[in-house]
Parts: C-alpha cells; sequence; structure tokens
C-alpha cells in the first residue's frame, strides 16, 4: 500500500496484545467499498430473489392475475373502471398509472382538496342513486399510493344497487357477492376489512357473462 | 390499539435477545457462530488490509469512516449518471442528471432516503441494488460502529485496563477496529435479519424477481387508459433493509403506501415493528458492552416513554381526537391499513430516523405531522441506527453539565470530567442545528419562485420546514407535495444531509476520545448520578425545553396554526 496516512505507535502493553495502528485507510476503503457492492449490493439482494421465487413464486412475480394464459392484471394494482355494470375504485392521484403513482399530497386545510372532496362525493352520490351523506370517505379521497386496490365494504355496498340494475341481476346477488370478496381484518386484529376491486369485477363477469350488455 | 401494543410489545421482546447478540458481536470475543463466519470474515479483511483485533485511535477511525464514505460516494454518483448504459435495466431508466444523482447519492450515504425521483420509473435494477442497496446495508452498520467506538471512549477505550495499569495517558485511546466494526455486524447481525423479513414480505406479495413486469390492458374496455405497466423487481430485499436499517428509501416513489410494497396488514405489522427492531436492540447493546446495566436503563428508559408518548399522541390525534372524524382523513391513506396503523408508523419513522411511509405526510392531521417534526428535531428517540445513541449522547453530555451547573457540581460522567474543550465541541453540534434548519427555511420561503409549494398557508410553512429537518435528521420522509427535484433543492438539501450526518457521528466519538484520555475519580456520593429515574426526568427535560426554545416560532407558525385553521373549519 503506498498511500499511508496516520500515525502508528507501537508498544508493549500490559495484559493486550493489540496495537494500535491508524494506517492503511485508503486501501481499506477501497475493499470495504468493494465488499459492500458486491456483498450487499449484489448478493444479498440475489439470494433475497431466489429464497423469494423458491418459496413464493406466485407473490414473487407480482401477485399476477392470469386467465387462459393472459395477464389481465395484478391483484395488487388497481384499474380504472367507468362502466355502470362495475364497482369504482377509489380515486387516483397519478390516474392509475403505477409508473407514475403518487398520492395527492394535499394537506387537510388546503381548499382544494376539500372542493375535490365535495364534487365527488355529489358524484358519487349520483351515480349510485344514494345520499350523500352516505357516501364513505375512502371511496372520494384518493389513496397514497394511487393504486390502492380495495375500497371498505362500505363503498361496495353503496355500489351496489347501481351495479345489480346495470347488469339486470337482483341486490341479493350482489351482496351476497360483496360478503363472499370482503377480508376481515387479518388474523383478526390488523388492519381493516377490505373488498378489492379488480377481483370483484372480475368475479362479477365471470357469474352474470351471460346478461353482460355490450355497450 | 392492537397494532400500537402488539409492535411495542414484540420490539421489546425481540429487541432484548437481538441487543445481547448485537453486543457479543461487537466485543469481539469468540462466539457462536464463528464456525460459520470467521471463514467469510476472513477473506474480506484480508482484502481490506487489517486484523479485526487492531485497534485504532479515534483520528484512524473517524479518518477510516470519512474515507470509506468518499470511495462509495464517488462510485455511485457515477453509476446513477450512467445507467442507461450498464445492465439490468429491463424497464430503461435513463441517467440522471448530475444535481439529481448527486442529491440521490449523499441521501443514501447519509444513511437518509429523501427522494427526490420516483424509483420504479428512474432507477434500473443495478442503481437499485448496487447503488442503494449497498448504501442501505453499509451506512447503519458504519453509526453503528461511530456509537460503539464512542462508547468504547466514554469508558476509557478498549485498552482501558491496560492504560491504567501501566500509566501511560498520553497514548491515542484505542477506540476499536472500524473495518471489524462495520463487517461483523453487517454479516452476523443485518444480513440474516434482512433475509428472514425479506422471505416473510414476500410472502405476502412484495414481489422478488429479475424480470420486467408484464404490460396489462383494463379490465373495462371502456377507460380511457390503454395499458397498464406494473413494475416489479427485486423489491423484497431492499424494503427488508430499508425497514430494518432505518433507511426507509423505497423501491416505489410513494414508499410503504404501495400496495406492491406493503401488501397486507400483516406486512404492515412486520415492516412497523421492523422501524424500532433494530434501533431498540441497540439500545438493548447497551448494557451487555459496557457492563453498567443501570445506564443502559437509564438509556432504554429514557428513549422508550419519549417514543410512546410521541407515538400515542400521533395515534390519538389522526384516529381519535376531533379530526378524525373528517371526511378527508382517508386523503393520501390505504383502506387496507386505515387510520391508526398509518399514524403510528409517522410516529416511528420519524423516531428512528428511518424516512419510509405508508401514508402521505402532507395529508396527514396537522397535529401528527407536527409530531412528526419534533420527532425529527430530536432525533433520539431510539433514532437511526447509531446515530440515535450518538445524539443520545451530545443530550447525556449536556444533560450532566446542566444538572451540574444547578447543583453546583463539577460535572462528569463515569468519573471524568466534562470541561470547556468538550462543552464548546457540544455547542458547535447544537448550534449548527438550529442555524442551517432556521436559514434555510428562511432562505427558501423568501424566494417563492424556490419553493414549489403544493399547498397554501400556514401548511406552505410546515412543507418547507419538514423538508429541511428530514435532510439533517437524516430522516428522509417529506410533505411530498413540495416540487424538490429542481437545482436549488437537490444541492442545498445534499449540503444538509452530509452537515447532519457527519458532526452529528464524528463530534461525539471525538469528545468520548478526549474524556477517555483524563484521569478517572472513583464515583463517589458527592458524584452526579445519573443512573436514577430522577436524572432521567432531567434529561427528558432538557431535550424537550431545548427543542421548544430553538423551534417553537416556526412550529407555531407551521403545523399548530395548521391546526388550529383545520379546527376552525
Amino acid at each position: 500500500m503506498s498511500i499511508q496516512k496516520g500515525n502508528t505507535i507501537t508498544r508493549t502493553p500490559v495484559g493486550s496484545s493489540s496495537a494500535i495502528s491508524d494506517k492503511g485507510l485508503l486501501r481499506g476503503a477501497i475493499g470495504l467499498a468493494i465488499v459492500a457492492l458486491v456483498g450487499f449490493g449484489l448478493l444479498y439482494p440475489l439470494t433475497g430473489v431466489g429464497l423469494g421465487q423458491a418459496l413464493f413464486p406466485d407473490t414473487a412475480n407480482g401477485s399476477l392475475i392470469e386467465r387462459d394464459g393472459k395477464v389481465l392484471g395484478s391483484s395488487l394494482v388497481a384499474q380504472p373502471f367507468a362502466d355502470a355494470r362495475y364497482f369504482q375504485p377509489r380515486p387516483s392521484a397519478a390516474g392509475y398509472d403505477p409508473m407514475a403513482m403518487a398520492g395527492s399530497n394535499q394537506a387537510r386545510t388546503n381548499p382544494e382538496l376539500r372542493k375535490r372532496i365535495d364534487e365527488a362525493r355529489a358524484a358519487a352520490a349520483q351515480r349510485d342513486g344514494v345520499d350523500p351523506s352516505v357516501v364513505p370517505g375512502d371511496l372520494i379521497t384518493q389513496s397514497g399510493g394511487g393504486i390502492d386496490p380495495h375500497i371498505s365494504p362500505q363503498a361496495a355496498a353503496t355500489q351496489a344497487d347501481r351495479v345489480a340494475r346495470a347488469r339486470g341481476i337482483g341486490r341479493d346477488a350482489v351482496e351476497a357477492l360483496i360478503a363472499r370478496h370482503t377480508e376481515a381484518r387479518q388474523l383478526g386484529l390488523l388492519g381493516q376489512p377490505r373488498v378489492n376491486v379488480l377481483e370483484i369485477n372480475l368475479a362479477l363477469d365471470t357469474l352474470y357473462q351471460s346478461t353482460r350488455m355490450e355497450p | 390499539m392492537s397494532e400500537f401494543l402488539l409492535v411495542f410489545a414484540l420490539a421489546v421482546g425481540l429487541g432484548w435477545p437481538l441487543g445481547r447478540y448485537l453486543a457479543a458481536v461487537m466485543r469481539g470475543a469468540p462466539m457462536r457462530g464463528d464456525g460459520l463466519f470467521l471463514p467469510l470474515e476472513r477473506p474480506l479483511y484480508a482484502l481490506i488490509g487489517t486484523k479485526p483485533e487492531r485497534g485504532m485511535s479515534w483520528r484512524g477511525y473517524a479518518g477510516a469512516f470519512l474515507l470509506s464514505n468518499l470511495v462509495l460516494a464517488i462510485v455511485v454518483w457515477l453509476m446513477l449518471m450512467s445507467q442507461a448504459w450498464l445492465p439490468l435495466n429491463p424497464n430503461g431508466a435513463p441517467n440522471m442528471s448530475w444535481d439529481l444523482a448527486l442529491h440521490t447519492m449523499v441521501s443514501f450515504l447519509t444513511n437518509t432516503n429523501q427522494q427526490h425521483y420516483s424509483g420504479q420509473a428512474q432507477l434500473s435494477y443495478l442503481s437499485h441494488m448496487m447503488g442503494i442497496v449497498t448504501l442501505q446495508v453499509i451506512t447503519p452498520m458504519m453509526g453503528l460502529a461511530l456509537a460503539v467506538a464512542t462508547l468504547r471512549g466514554l469508558f476509557g477505550g478498549r485498552d482501558a485496563q491496560a492504560r491504567q495499569a501501566d500509566g501511560q495517558d498520553r497514548m491515542p485511546v484505542d477506540v476499536g477496529n472500524y473495518w471489524a466494526d462495520v463487517i461483523r455486524p453487517a454479516l452476523r447481525f443485518m444480513l440474516p435479519l434482512c433475509l428472514l423479513w425479506s422471505v416473510l414480505l414476500t410472502s405476502q406479495g412484495v414481489p422478488a424477481t429479475l424480470a420486467g413486469g408484464p404490460t396489462v390492458a383494463p379490465v373495462d374496455a371502456t377507460v380511457e387508459m390503454k395499458e397498464q405497466k406494473i413494475p416489479l423487481g427485486p423489491v423484497s430485499p431492499m424494503v427488508a433493509i430499508k425497514q430494518l436499517g432505518t433507511n426507509g428509501g423505497g423501491w416505489y416513489g410513494p414508499n410503504s403506501a404501495v400496495p406492491l410494497e406493503n401488501p397486507t396488514p400483516l406486512s404492515n405489522l412486520l415492516e412497523t415493528l421492523a422501524l424500532i427492531l433494530v434501533p431498540v436492540s441497540v439500545a438493548f447493546m447497551v448494557g451487555p458492552l459496557t457492563g453498567r446495566r443501570r445506564f443502559a436503563a437509564l438509556v432504554f428508559g429514557t428513549m422508550l416513554t419519549m417514543s410512546v408518548a410521541s407515538a400515542g399522541f400521533a395515534v390519538w390525534s389522526e384516529a381519535n381526537s376531533s379530526t378524525s372524524r373528517d371526511i378527508a382523513l382517508m386523503e393520501g391513506k390505504e383502506v387496507r391499513f386505515g387510520a391508526e396503523p398509518s399514524a403510528l408508523w409517522a410516529a416511528l419513522t420519524t423516531q428512528t430516523s428511518n424516512g419510509s411511509v405508508n401514508a402521505m405526510h402532507d395529508s396527514l392531521a396537522p397535529l401528527t405531522g407536527l409530531v412528526a417534526i419534533g420527532d425529527m428535531l430530536i432525533n433520539a428517540i431510539w433514532g437511526g441506527i447509531g446515530c440515535g445513541l450518538q445524539q443520545f449522547v451530545v443530550y447525556l453530555l449536556l444533560g450532566v453539565f446542566l444538572a451540574g451547573l444547578m447543583t453546583g457540581r463539577t460535572p462528569e460522567l463515569f468519573g471524568r470530567k466534562i470541561e470547556a474543550p468538550e462543552v464548546k465541541l457540544l455547542a458547535v453540534l447544537v448550534l449548527l442545528q438550529p442555524l442551517i434548519l432556521l436559514g434555510l427555511t428562511a432562505i427558501t420561503l423568501s424566494a417563492p419562485g424556490l419553493t414549489g409549494n403544493s399547498n397554501p398557508g400556514f401548511h406552505a410553512i410546515s412543507q418547507v420546514f419538514y423538508e429541511y429537518t428530514s435532510a439533517f435528521a437524516n430522516n428522509g420522509s417529506g410533505f411530498e407535495g413540495l416540487g424538490d427535484a429542481t437545482v436549488w433543492w437537490n444541492v442545498s438539501c445534499a449540503v444538509v444531509l452530509a452537515l447532519g450526518r457527519y458532526p452529528a457521528l464524528v463530534i461525539p466519538l471525538a469528545i468520548a476520545a478526549m474524556l477517555a484520555r483524563k484521569r478517572q475519580a472513583p464515583e463517589s456520593t458527592g458524584s452526579l448520578q445519573i443512573e436514577t429515574p430522577t436524572f432521567a426526568l432531567t434529561l427528558i427535560a432538557v431535550i424537550v425545553t431545548l427543542t421548544l426554545l430553538q423551534f417553537m416560532p416556526v412550529l407555531v407558525l407551521g403545523p399548530v396554526a395548521d391546526h388550529l385553521a383545520l379546527a376552525a373549519r
């Protein structure tokens, strides 16, 4: 090592075999960088990927929903729905584009946030034919990531009538489907009950294909 | 309440054995696991050119720390600016501009995760792994090394007994071997824990693949969007280390609010626990490492008290106060979590200098935002791995100094006097924070062209102050509405990030080494008793008073006024 910094003190310590040396800092720094880049930056993530692929291949590859060999989406990514025959997801600040995901980042005191929520509430009430006061907050606020795949069971319930009418089926059938697709709090105590919008809409399409009306 | 209680119970229950294990790792004596790890470590020491038992002076130790940062800085900066030409870039991320690459590099080099970019679109897989993950693993280990070296100094150095025996007071104090102090905990502690978390998170739905993500057509063909790209990648290993290593830098822009990064309430529990697990373990490590259980109890008790108080206030503000009945409650939050886990996360991520988020902080209730800012200003409620302990030592020395003045006794710590040179160095650290935070906040607010706020009114003040506070605390969370991908924000934040890390890590080590060279007086009944509940309360009072004295005006103008405006609606 050509560059040596610092001082070197050797001594004969009592009861210890160590000596103090501050030499070789540059070589050490370069060596440590190599260890970090290769070991921590390459080998560690590759091991994590290998273990994930071996043990949980479905989730490791993005929880994709496939039908007839075609990828329809991921149960962890919300898709936009406009047709009245489908449940609506939460509004997205990113237009449901996962490459641009974001929240609105608007403060609670921001007048623009209030205006947007009021408008969304009025629109949802009109679309679903319900009173504005019963529209739950999660259905008219934008999520943190912009691709929240879930809505609350209440948000699904307010849409049940409209979906039933648009599909020409009974409200009971839609409510039964909501109940079947409601995930309870995990392990009975974590998080909130929720309905996966993409999954329930795909179930609607599968069950009621025959009554489907093309727009 | 279940998340709140579970996270604290698990962190304390698991932190205890992990802390004991970590102490054994840092002590360097023969231990279980040597058979597995020594053969791995020996070639690394050979590459570095050191022997783990060889000691270093504090100057050599700090020099090794700074130089190894410089080398990594250059490599990662170049990598980010040339990633488009490098392999493992299936999503076609372009090269970063010099200022964005500089800010990103400094941010992760200082174990922060201030991100003025969106990872899924602007970083290649290679940059994510060898750029970001490399720094996410090694920087907390560097912080831990500095903290352990400082502790060794406070108790007279690794060679304390030998020095007392031969009476050679002018020798440099042996504070440990930097290289071994970084490598041992990384291999024996951090990486095994991270691999476990990575697999557990993948079981819940966090992707772990090298393939590029698929592009799908929306199921409802009537919508405007014609195709949707689902970004994947080796996400899970990165999420594991960003949560456990108090870094916080996520794969996706909105961090752990994204369902791909935090898919279920259980993954959220695991990630929330990971926020504080290692910082709590480091606090538990103090006892076995120093052999002073009462001192460790002081550290742990003080931190736990402040942690529970701050997290409890955040949860109350978000989920139980009058603002929790706001129709906008779920703005920026995810349905699968709800209000309470979001507030708990916001408190813990700012206590531990982590900075990851599972809800958008801009849209939290203003008082929850106040808790987040307060946690970052204190930055020693657990704190970042190692950094938290360093900052705690600063508060401890200040507390001893002030208590000494109040009781009319010579301030001393573990039998060594705290005198003018040490207090001057402390004053530098204490003054740096308000000078930088308030100064830059004032400059930025006075030039509206620079700020790029997404919100009007009092919250705009909070946004700018939050950004600099987060940078200085090496936290990384943000009131993200700020349009911060500009040269001004990139460069000013890069400077603040560096000033928030290096002096805070190196100066306490210097002070500890200065103390170690002083003659140790036996602790008598006349000395100030610091290992008592009374002193713990004094210390908390010192911390809170100091923070309020410096930052009360800006906190009133920002989050407090914001809260009053919301309450008056």
